[in-house]
């Protein structure tokens, strides 16, 4: 039986999440916990997150998870979720600038104002829906079509320095990484707990998924 | 570009059963909503709205019920309306399981309840609706104004000034109804759904008046909405969503199939 800790930060709903992972795997024993002691000792860990970056490194900071969040990316099979993807990197542009976790190199930045679709029409902001995920090799794609649509919901993306750690790109309208990878750490910008049958797949290949690449 | 448009089919709650929308006097009951939603799931719905129309305090924590039961099971995005009034509501239901919450008549008794919530929760949460109805005639370039009680009581607010003050205050998503077309099954106000789709930044979902296939397409070619919600088309399986969508396919609609 593998245990997962779910990081509860105060940012956002995390029912979604455990709800999926336990669906995805009765067998797993699922905490939802800001407790350093429980994230340690889980087998792996989930870092979900909604909301704006400046509040979520500030709730990192006053809870004193920076190191925990830090040492479990460092060491045990990690997902990164929506805005618990985008704090992994140095740096954000959200709230003016917000330094963030420097576990990966790169950056987070706004969709542009004013970009077009191909119809001419002003792009939304968030970009919101199901959109297609261009998958590059990696356990955690096993058995997902390539080209699978995952549900987003987001108004930033990460720019990674080495797109060697990109692990999926989706058009918005240009392509942007919604997938990061190395080693034992996966993170992505769209939400498997709320895209039906392929999320739940991809949930359930990081609950078997050693941490290997 | 390869972001689908959205259908999401809606069900609205009465003390913990479908009904056919508030509009007809003669409310028939259309199933439980946990197999409903089931159902929109396995058809490939790509989110799902309950809209709470129970009257009574006790009644609604039979809603918050079926959302925790459905999110157990339903895994794409949940948004829950109707009568939503403090923070306290608001936490409720996304702790029961919905993902977004809709917001109507509170927005417009008190707009900053609309910042308050954006900022507690995050404006991907928020969604606001918009109950409008033209008040200009058709011969002059037509005026929406924003009406509350089921659309019985006029605010004299414009609607597409609203909605852009909505969107300005951290709505992450604005749900439009004509109140002139709900219920009608003659199609949406195509008009009125690309006035306020050009005027604001954040995804506008179409609703009221969804009577066949062409109607959802519509919404989407002529109105440029991001998204088309529809209720009784789909209750009595008059169209599966799956239908929908190939409709919508063939129209040359990108969609999730």
């Amino acid at each position: 039986m593998t245990t997962v800790a779910v990081i509860d930060y105060g940012m956002g709903n995390l029912h979604s999440i455990a709800k999926a992972l336990q669906h995805a795997e009765p067998n797993a024993h699922i905490q939802v916990s800001a407790q350093p002691g429980i994230i340690d000792s889980a087998d792996r860990v989930v870092f979900p997150g909604v909301g704006a970056m400046g509040d979520c490194m500030k709730a990192l900071h006053e809870l004193n998870l920076v190191d925990t969040v830090r040492s479990a990316a460092a060491t045990k099979p990690f997902l990164g979720i929506c805005l618990g993807m985008q704090a992994l990197l140095t740096d954000s542009e959200e709230n003016g600038y917000t330094d963030c976790l420097h576990i990966l190199p790169g950056h987070v930045r706004r969709f542009d104002y004013g970009l077009r679709d191909a119809d001419g029409q002003p792009l939304k902001i968030p970009h919101m829906g199901w959109n297609r995920v261009h998958q590059r090799p990696h356990p955690l794609w096993h058995g997902i079509a390539q080209d699978s649509r995952f549900y987003f919901v987001h108004s930033y993306y990460a720019v990674p320095d080495d797109a060697g750690d990109s692990a999926a790109t989706s058009d918005y309208p240009d392509a942007f990484t919604c997938a990061l990878a190395r080693n034992n750490l996966f993170a992505v910008q769209f939400h498997p707990e709320k895209s039906q049958a392929v999320g739940l797949q991809l949930l359930t290949n990081f609950l078997r998924w050693d941490g290997a690449t | 570009m390869s972001l689908a448009k959205r259908i999401i089919p809606c069900l609205d709650v009465d003390n913990g059963r479908v009904v056919k929308g508030v509009k007809f006097v003669d409310i028939r009951d259309a199933g439980d909503p946990v197999e409903i939603a089931r159902r929109y799931d396995r058809e490939g719905a790509d989110e799902i709205t309950f809209l709470d129309i129970t009257a009574t305090h006790d009644e609604r924590a039979t809603l918050v019920h079926v959302v925790e039961q459905v999110a157990g099971e339903v895994f794409i995005p949940l948004t829950v309306g109707g009568g939503i009034r403090t923070l306290d509501n608001i936490r409720t239901l996304l702790n029961a399981g919905a993902d977004k919450v809709g917001i109507n008549s509170a927005a417009v008794f008190n707009p900053e309840f609309v910042k308050q919530a954006a900022d507690k929760f995050g404006s991907q949460c928020i969604v606001v609706a918009i109950d409008a109805k033209q008040v200009s005639s058709d011969d002059v370039s037509p005026r929406w104004e924003i009406f509350t009680h089921g659309g019985r009581k006029a605010t004299g607010i414009d609607a597409v000034a609203w909605a852009v003050k909505m969107a300005d205050y951290g709505a992450g998503e604005i749900l439009l109804t004509s109140m002139d077309r709900d219920g009608t099954k003659s199609g949406f106000d195509l008009a009125l759904t690309r006035a306020i789709s050009a005027a604001v930044p954040v995804p506008v979902i179409a609703s009221g008046g969804v009577g066949n296939l062409d109607h959802l397409a519509d919404g989407i070619t002529i109105g440029k909405a991001d998204a088309v919600l529809a209720a009784s088309i789909f209750h009595f399986a008059e169209y599966s969503i799956e239908q929908a969508k190939r409709h919508m396919q063939a129209r040359g609609i990108e969609v999730r199939l």
